[in-house]
């Protein structure tokens, strides 16, 4: 129990650094910024305090709001996955999920990064058309949302298999 | 009551994320129609300080460029001093200077937001004010919004919020350069009346019309122009000097009689 606290915390703050200082700065293509962070929400414990959880996501959120001037784009971005996670997660993995002995083991590669592209899908919709906050320019936030999506995507899947966590 | 407890208890997870939405997004329009949070912004001293040591650090790979860039304007300024028509020397009399130059780092760029704040590693203790101008070798680049002890952030010119004042070189039209969030390289100037004669590649300086910025800052040079929606304004595409992606060394201006200015238009416009 202590060791996925202590884990969790680590990550926190590991990826926080990570997103401030290498991924905000990538500008890839002029203008991609992967926002890695999200892999938190789902690295983090399944039968988990959902109140916390979303606690945990909006300190998260907000730390980075902090680091990048964004004010609570992240926040609340980060918020509503946290939010939004058990029905992502029943969506995915049907009713398995509700199981007492569910764990990621006995779930296939496609319903993980199904799970994945879904949080990251919410999150970059939020992030950026509150960011814009213009239906005029609908084009340019639904090119932002997916250049940049996919980007994280294929970042976070590398993550999750490099660093696949051994306590869940 | 004890059914609106229950109800309150069973959804209580829905009643927190309505909370902590609510909390987030009065943040978040509060900042879109004012100015950035003076409390939670990247000056403060946790992440002033982590984005400090972030730029220590990867500041060694960019110092043979730097240092051939500073040798470049080095090479500029000698000339001017070489050229000058009469050999006296400047007269610093503090009395008579009216601006007075800081030089500070950048430790934190961003240019792909729709509204870029950068981070410098001088605050309060070392001179710098809110609305101070912030210039390069090369041009503009944007104004002090908030300090703290050790750090300021500055709000780009490439921000939405951004409004400055800026002239074509060598007339006296003036219009206020803004930015529309698509391209980093280009910003926009408007209010420019449709009888001034334009031409592509015409240069843009700051007017002398804001107490922030010094005349004659180049901005940028002219890439394409039209007419506005009500054809009586141009509206310009401005290519900036600047390469807002690759900054480093930055000079801080400050107005001494940005405050004289300050008090004589609020008097004028109480009356």
């Amino acid at each position: 129990m202590n060791n996925t606290v202590f884990i969790n915390i680590f990550r926190f703050l590991l990826l926080i650094l990570a997103q401030v200082l290498i991924f905000n700065n990538l500008n890839f293509m002029g203008f991609i910024n992967p926002m890695v962070y999200v892999i938190f929400f789902y690295w983090y414990p399944i039968k988990a305090n959902r109140a916390l959880f979303m606690v945990i996501a909006f300190f998260l959120g907000f730390i980075i709001d902090i680091f990048s001037d964004t004010m609570a784009l992240n926040t609340l971005a980060s918020l509503t996955v946290a939010y939004a996670r058990p029905v992502l997660m029943r969506f995915c993995f049907g009713v398995n999920y509700e199981f007492q002995n569910f764990s990621f083991k006995n779930t296939t590669n496609i319903q993980r990064v199904t799970l994945l592209g879904l949080m990251i899908l919410i999150h970059h919709l939020i992030f950026f058309s509150l960011e814009i906050l213009s239906i005029a320019h609908i084009l340019l936030i639904l090119k932002k949302v997916f250049a940049t999506g996919i980007v994280t995507l294929v970042l976070c899947t590398l993550f999750s298999s490099l660093f696949s966590p051994k306590t869940e | 009551m004890q059914r609106i407890i229950n109800f309150i208890l069973r959804n209580r997870n829905a009643f927190l994320y309505g909370f902590l939405a609510f909390i987030s997004l009065v943040m978040t329009i509060r900042s879109h129609s004012y100015h950035q949070s003076k409390f939670f912004n990247s000056s403060k001293w946790l992440s002033g300080s982590i984005y400090g040591t972030g730029a220590d650090i990867s500041s060694y790979f960019g110092l043979r460029e730097e240092n051939n860039r500073l040798l470049e304007e080095n090479k500029q300024l000698r000339r001017l001093l070489f050229n000058r028509d009469d050999d006296s020397l400047p007269v610093l009399d503090s009395t008579l200077v009216n601006y007075e130059v800081l030089s500070a780092k950048l430790v934190k760029n961003s240019y792909t937001s729709p509204r870029n704040y950068l981070t410098i590693d001088k605050g309060k203790l070392d001179g710098v004010q809110q609305d101070m101008g912030v210039i390069t070798t090369m041009g503009i680049l944007g104004i002090v919004e908030n300090v703290s002890k050790h750090y300021a952030t500055v709000q780009s010119v490439l921000n939405t919020k951004s409004n400055i004042n800026a002239k074509i070189k060598n007339t006296e039209y003036f219009g206020s350069l803004i930015w529309d969030g698509s391209d980093y390289t280009v910003a926009q100037l408007i209010d420019i009346p449709r009888l001034v004669p334009l031409v592509v590649g015409d240069t843009i300086v700051t007017g002398g019309m804001s107490s922030i910025f010094p005349e004659n800052i180049p901005i940028g040079i002219i890439k394409k122009y039209d007419l506005n929606a009500s054809r009586s304004f141009y509206n310009i595409d401005v290519e900036l000097f600047n390469d807002m992606a690759n900054l480093k060394n930055v000079y801080l201006i400050e107005n001494k009689d940005r405050n004289e200015i300050k008090t004589l238009e609020a008097i004028t416009t109480n009356e």
